[in-house]
């Protein structure tokens, strides 16, 4: 299971991520949403994400987010 | 003498027919032929012979949409924007307390239409209309003051559904007197006009949307309806907002403290950007600070005021950076606002004296609608007006005066809350989630702290957060549904045998 469900779990409780392709036109997001989940990102993983980063294509879907994240941990050097 | 808030579009569209009236992802329409468009619209609403009559409206965010509210308005009736997001158990509420005569709307939502039990010949489908006139703008004038002009401007304007406590909406009758003095009020302290571009953030079944609608069409500033998903992705909307040299917006402050959390602004960006005003819910003065600081030459208004108001009824010019234990004032009263803090005892509170904000004037709207008893328990006599009568509006806003009579808010005297700048009451979800087969009793709390709206149920066994949620959000719009789910066996009770929401409290700290 991708360590980034339960992430995704707190900002949405029983929202089921990892079947959408798309979490903004399947609703499973919202403003607040994204926003929350970013911090939230940060918080759980370490990194400190860039706002001109958070961008539709990054936050697209599962797969989209974990390329996203592997890329922030790559250039940290985590 | 103007009767109707229609007046300031009669006077634009003669002066700037050309000029681009409203901006849409389907394009931008001039003054010109938004007026003709509208002007078709409300002869065929004129042929149903109807006059001072709820038009709703089901149509999502755009162009299209403010047309049908024009054209309503030209034919002598109001109209009545609705959510097309909201689940068909809430939208069938309001028809059923409404019981519009006629709907406008879009052959798309047909399907969803029927599935509400609308019938189809009360229903004009925008795609179905002729828009073609041969008729002068002048002309086309002459025809709908003849419409209205039966209208004055007590009669109601529109109607917008808030979130009602006891589980049911209630629908607040805005008269055009409210929104003629409410708009003057705002050209003049605004100081708006046909150069600027005004970026639309709130939804159209939000009170706000009227200051940037009424802007457009009684200054000929542009109306840009900003895309919906760009708000979730605080660059993107940075980038349209600079793209489309959008010069003023009016948002709530949780979109302005995304961009904040997100760093994402610097000196350089949204150059064209000229007021930046905010109202809806509190502005934490952290994030203003951030705005403030990296963009410190543009005016930051704060406005504060309840649907019932219009609008707005009290305004704020941010006058320096307040330190993030400072409260940011909600200002002074607006023109035609008449703004009073009343203690327990209905006395007039003194400065520094917490006391609820009452307020009365022309702006004030007609009542709920088909609501009688609700809107005499808020709309009432004032108490320190014994000699004639003077209705005024009970906010339930508890808020106090400083020292420089600057006027604070300090919170709710109930359980209403902001949340995302929409205005809910908690009663509101208690009464859905209580509608839900496994839950047997419930309490719904807002943490300020989260911003998160927490539900505390009684049931049998655990029910899974993907049951409950998918219980409300058939009765709830997305942003009413709560974000934390607590299940315990039995909820605490107090002496008088209520539920301890104190005590719920408690755990969520």
């Amino acid at each position: 299971m991708s360590e980034l469900l339960p992430i995704l779990d707190s900002i949405s409780p029983g929202t089921d991520f990892s079947q959408s392709q798309n979490f903004i036109d399947d609703g499973l997001l919202d403003s607040f949403d994204v926003v929350t989940l970013v911090a939230a990102l940060e918080k759980k993983l370490n990194i400190s994400i860039d706002g001109a980063d958070v961008t539709p294509e990054n936050f697209k879907n599962l797969e989209t987010l974990e390329a996203f994240v592997r890329r922030y941990r790559e250039n940290n050097g985590l | 003498m103007n009767n109707t808030s229609i007046h300031f579009l009669y006077n634009t569209v003669l002066k700037s027919p050309d000029k681009a009236c409203a901006i849409d992802d389907q394009g931008t329409i001039t003054f010109a032929n938004f007026f003709t468009k509208a002007y078709c619209i409300a002869k065929l609403l004129g042929q149903q012979g109807i006059l001072n009559q709820p038009i709703l409206v089901y149509l999502p965010k755009g162009n299209a949409a403010i047309i049908s509210f024009a054209a309503s308005l030209l034919s002598g009736n109001f109209y009545v924007p609705i959510d097309i997001k909201s689940p068909q158990k809430r939208i069938r509420t309001i028809l059923s307390n409404l019981q519009p005569r006629i709907v406008i709307s879009s052959i798309t939502l047909k399907e969803r239409l029927q599935e509400l039990g609308i019938p189809l010949q009360d229903i004009i489908f925008l795609e179905n209309i002729d828009y073609t006139s041969t008729l002068f703008i002048e002309a086309m004038i002459e025809e709908c003051k003849s419409m209205t002009d039966q209208i004055i401007d007590c009669d109601p304007c529109y109607i917008m559904f808030t979130s009602g406590s006891t589980g049911t909406p209630k629908g607040v009758v805005v008269p055009h007197r409210g929104v003629m003095d409410y708009i003057e009020w705002a050209i003049a302290c605004l100081q708006v006009d046909n150069s600027d571009i005004i970026g639309n953030q709130a939804p159209l079944f939000f009170d706000n949307s009227t200051l940037d609608i009424y802007l457009s069409w009684a200054t000929g500033a542009t109306i840009n309806f900003i895309p919906e998903s760009l708000f979730l992705f605080p660059i993107k909307l940075i980038e349209y907002l600079e793209n489309n040299q959008i010069t003023f917006i009016f948002f709530v402050p949780s979109v302005l403290v995304s961009v904040s959390k997100m760093q994402l602004l610097s000196p350089e960006r949204l150059p064209s950007l000229r007021k930046i005003v905010f109202a809806g819910e509190v502005m934490p003065t952290k994030h203003l600070a951030y705005w403030q600081t990296q963009l410190p030459n543009k005016s930051y208004i704060n406005l504060y005021g309840p649907t019932e108001i219009t609008v707005d009824c009290t305004y704020f010019f941010v006058d320096r950076i307040y330190n993030t234990e400072e409260t940011l004032p909600i200002g002074y009263p607006c023109q035609n606002s008449g703004v009073i803090i009343l203690t327990n005892d209905n006395r007039l509170a003194k400065n520094g004296e917490q006391g609820e904000l009452c307020v009365r004037g022309s702006s004030l709207a007609l009542g709920y609608w088909n609501a009688p008893e609700k809107t005499e328990e808020v709309f009432c006599q004032n108490p320190l007006q014994k000699n004639y009568a003077d209705r005024i509006y009970r906010t339930g806003d508890l808020v106090m005066k400083n020292e420089k009579g600057q006027i604070l808010f300090i919170g709710r005297i109930d359980s209403q809350i902001k949340h995302m700048g929409y205005r809910i009451e908690l009663g509101e979800i208690e009464t859905a989630a209580d509608a839900l087969h496994c839950i047997d009793k419930c309490c719904i709390l807002y943490n300020q702290q989260s911003k998160e709206i927490v539900l505390f149920y009684e049931s049998m066994e655990e029910q899974t957060v993907a049951t409950l949620k998918k219980g409300l959000s058939e009765q709830l719009p997305n942003y009413m549904i709560p974000r934390k789910y607590i299940y315990l066996q039995k909820l605490p009770i107090n002496a008088n045998g209520k539920i301890d929401r104190k005590s719920l409290a408690e755990k969520l700290q």
